[in-house]
């Protein structure tokens, strides 16, 4: 295979989405419940809600010239389904994670807390995660990795 | 600066095989992918420009030379094509979204001449794409 293909001039990232639904409550223990309920408005609602939400990963490395890919896909989808996907899709985040024992399960902490699982993942190196709550609303997180947002 | 993208289509197919590989490595590192005949895919191109807009024309640069750049460099080249062998820029590679947005970036470079390029983004399907970037 051509191995001179690599050029340096060029960075490239690999996207990926994937998909689950969960349920979360909005409610900080440290606030009162009328100021709950106006911080939250209906996202205080006592039983939860849910969402379908759509996390979008982004890798970069290099490109292996004998497999044309930065990352197997097939590793990838796995570590994510492992990291991300088993332990979230159908369950409350607040109930069911532990890492929102205490933590207003808001998308922006959703994703700092993905981006935490996702960072080990082998063989390539882990830019940002985008996460879509509806539609309408989207939250990134990059870690420390400040020039993420510069793209 | 001012960022202007935009996004084309195209339809082409492809397949993954490596003849340094064994029929059992090929298979093992690219499933389904590596089917004899390819498979083609709907792939959606979005490129971003850029610039600050002229004070005249309040332009970053002009669309109209951008849709004619991306169809000359990226829809004859690839619209209706099998990627391994009609693509000559894409021999001796594998064509993987990463190696299809690389030599679309390669091809736009140096044809665009108001504004820089600043990203091409390249969807096999709505769940994968590949990014290129200005490196540095």
């Amino acid at each position: 295979m051509n191995h001179d293909a690599q050029s340096g001039e060029v960075k490239i990232e690999l996207g990926r989405r994937y998909r689950f639904a969960a349920s979360h409550r909005l409610h900080s223990p440290d606030l009162s419940e009328a100021e709950n309920c106006r911080v939250y408005g209906k996202c205080n609602n006592p039983y939860g809600h849910g969402h379908n939400y759509v996390v979008e990963v982004l890798v970069s490395g290099k490109i292996d010239p004998a497999t044309g890919m930065i990352a197997n896909l097939a590793e990838l989808d796995g570590f994510v389904e492992r990291e991300v996907l088993e332990p979230f899709d159908h369950k409350s985040l607040n109930e069911d994670v532990a890492a929102f024992r205490g933590v207003v399960p808001t998308t922006e902490n959703l994703c700092i807390e993905i981006f935490r699982r996702l960072k080990p993942l082998p063989n390539a190196t882990l830019e940002r995660v985008r996460i879509q709550e509806t539609s309408n609303n989207s939250f990134e997180y990059a870690g420390d990795n400040a020039q993420g947002f510069e793209r | 600066m001012v960022l202007l993208t935009r996004k084309i289509e195209f339809a082409a197919s492809h397949l993954y095989h490596n003849p340094d590989f064994s029929p059992e490595e090929n298979r093992r590192v690219f499933g389904k992918c590596n089917n004899p005949h390819g498979h083609g895919h709907n792939y959606t191109l979005e490129v971003t420009v850029a610039g600050e807009p002229d004070p005249v024309t309040g332009m970053v640069l002009d669309l109209k030379e951008l849709k004619e750049i991306l169809e000359r460099e990226v829809m004859q080249r690839m619209d209706h094509r099998f990627l391994n062998y009609e693509v000559p820029e894409l021999a001796g590679q594998i064509p993987t979204c990463e190696n299809i947005a690389r030599v679309i970036w390669n091809l736009l470079n140096p044809q665009i001449k108001q504004g820089k390029l600043h990203r091409v983004r390249l969807y096999e399907t709505p769940d994968l794409f590949a990014d290129c970037y200005r490196n540095g």
